[in-house]
């Protein structure tokens, strides 16, 4: 069974077992508009929290994705990359951006639940 | 709460939140960036049926004479265009020049039908400048108005000729930069065949009263969507048009900006315009450096501020727009290089997070301009 925790900068990470998947909340990928470009890492990359991960690029401007926890990447969403709209049609699904071996659960279970995030995002 | 509110309004502004829109800071005024439908539909729609902007922070002035060899004259020490010689009812683009020939603003000139009165346009973030600049270099018989009660609405795209036209039908008979009194729905406007975005397209200004009204009106037209900056901005980046700040400032000079074309015959035999000598000096030698267009490979926009590279690595220029084309669905930009690369076809490097993006200049506009000639 898996669980999902969100973090400050508006990522949500889907956990299972070790492995943990990783986009963009429903409200950023609103907030960015239409993704037009996806950068993501390289399988075999380790990734520190809060260090940056990959990049998404709308229209208009870049944003920086962060790393909300550690851990070396897996799997990267190559379909994006052909297709960036699909982190817009649908953020939390099909649209996710990378997959890692977490390296350490604690930093998970200090992300936010859903609830706390909704309620950040309802003040933003 | 909102981080707008401390914010200049345009009269459009209850409008704008009513409609959806994602509410931004530019140019001290609280603007739309985007509406619902987002940059990209606002953007294609622009191309295809009409768009409505609100460009009421836009500094909208009149330089008042005696006659129109006077105020013209006045303008004319101050920009390199002719306009002694522009027509009742015709507008040009132009700049106000510094000493050094650089841009203290890009604006639109229009000698409207009464004897001696030219209508300016300024660049938002420009107005106070502007107004300073050339209340300060103006002879005693001329005076600059701002006409600040007025609202400034652009309706652009292929399809903006026949929504206005029901509503002001003196519209569709108007050519490409030409402008004059008219009527919308019986409201008395100013409409001008002109805009930003490389489309056939008008700019009404009305009384910021009747803004609402007129705003409504074309809204409520099938072909019309409201459009924010976002895809504005994206426009004229296609249409290959400089937004001043970015790519041209008081540190560029017409030459460098490939804006040449700006500069009348008749000013460069007078050579009576700012800066004169160095604008021809480097007209006749060459610039040292040079706007240019770019076109990436692959996906990945390059922003303003990254770096220009030749093939073998030096840095020889910085873009200074860039983003995504919807109608391309390309990454395009434009920037300054050093003349050697500005050949249209010269490959190069945009240096985006560290790594070195394929391009290669390209011949602007990127979409072809489709006014109304």
């Amino acid at each position: 069974m898996s669980q999902t925790r969100f973090s400050k900068d508006h990522e949500w990470v889907r956990l299972e077992g070790d492995v943990a998947t990783i986009g963009i909340t429903r409200h950023a990928a609103e907030q960015l508009g239409d993704v037009v470009f996806v950068e993501l890492p390289e399988v075999g990359r380790s990734l520190s929290a809060h260090g940056e991960a990959a990049v998404v690029e709308s229209v208009k401007a870049a944003s920086d994705v962060f790393a909300p926890v550690s851990g070396e990447v897996l799997e990267v969403n190559v379909a994006l990359t052909d297709d960036p709209a699909g982190v817009n049609a649908d953020p939390e699904g099909a649209g996710w951006f990378f997959k890692l071996r977490i390296a350490n659960r604690g930093e998970f279970d200090s992300l936010m639940q859903q609830a706390e995030y909704d309620a950040l995002v309802k003040e933003s | 709460m909102d981080a707008t509110s401390a914010l200049k309004r345009t009269p459009l502004y209850d409008l704008h939140v009513e409609l959806g829109g994602k509410m931004v800071e530019f140019a001290g005024y609280a603007l739309a960036v985007h509406y619902p439908s987002g940059i990209m539909k606002e953007h294609l729609h622009t191309r295809t049926a009409a768009g409505l902007f609100d460009v009421s922070h836009m500094g909208q002035r009149q330089l008042v004479g005696p006659d129109h060899a006077t105020t013209a004259r006045a303008l004319e020490a101050l920009t390199p265009g002719d306009i002694a010689g522009l027509g009742s009812g015709r507008m040009r683009y132009t700049m106000l020049l510094n000493a050094v020939g650089g841009m203290v603003d890009d604006l639109m000139v229009t000698r409207t039908a009464e004897d001696g009165r030219l209508g300016l346009v300024f660049n938002g973030a420009r107005k106070a400048v502007d107004d300073a600049f050339v209340r300060a270099r103006l002879p005693g018989v001329v005076d600059l108005l701002a006409l600040e009660d007025r609202a400034l609405l652009a309706l652009q795209g292929p399809k903006a000729a026949a929504a206005l036209g029901r509503h002001c039908p003196q519209a569709e008979a108007l050519s490409f930069m030409a402008a004059s009194p008219a009527s919308f729905d019986g409201i008395a406007c100013h409409i001008s065949r002109s805009g930003y975005t490389g489309e056939d397209g008008f700019e009404i200004s009305v009384a910021a009263a009747d803004a609402q009204t007129v705003a409504r009106a074309l809204l409520a037209e099938p072909e019309v969507l409201p459009i924010g900056l976002g895809a504005r901005d994206s426009l004229r980046l296609e249409a290959g048009l400089c937004l001043y700040g970015h790519d041209i400032d008081e540190t560029t000079n017409p030459v460098e900006a490939n804006l040449v074309w700006t500069i009348a015959k008749r000013r460069k035999i007078d050579q009576d315009f700012p800066a004169a000598a160095t604008i021809m000096g480097q007209l006749f030698d060459g610039p040292s450096r040079r706007r240019v267009g770019l076109r990436l490979e692959g996906r990945a926009p390059a922003r303003e501020g990254a770096q220009i590279a030749s093939r073998d690595g030096q840095i020889i220029g910085r873009v200074t727009s860039g983003g995504f084309s919807p109608s391309l669905n390309a990454p395009i930009a434009m920037g300054y290089v050093t003349p050697a690369f500005a050949a249209d076809g010269c490959e190069l490097d945009i240096m985006v997070r560290g790594k070195a993006l394929a391009a290669r200049v390209a011949p602007l506009p990127f979409v072809p301009n489709r006014y109304k000639r």
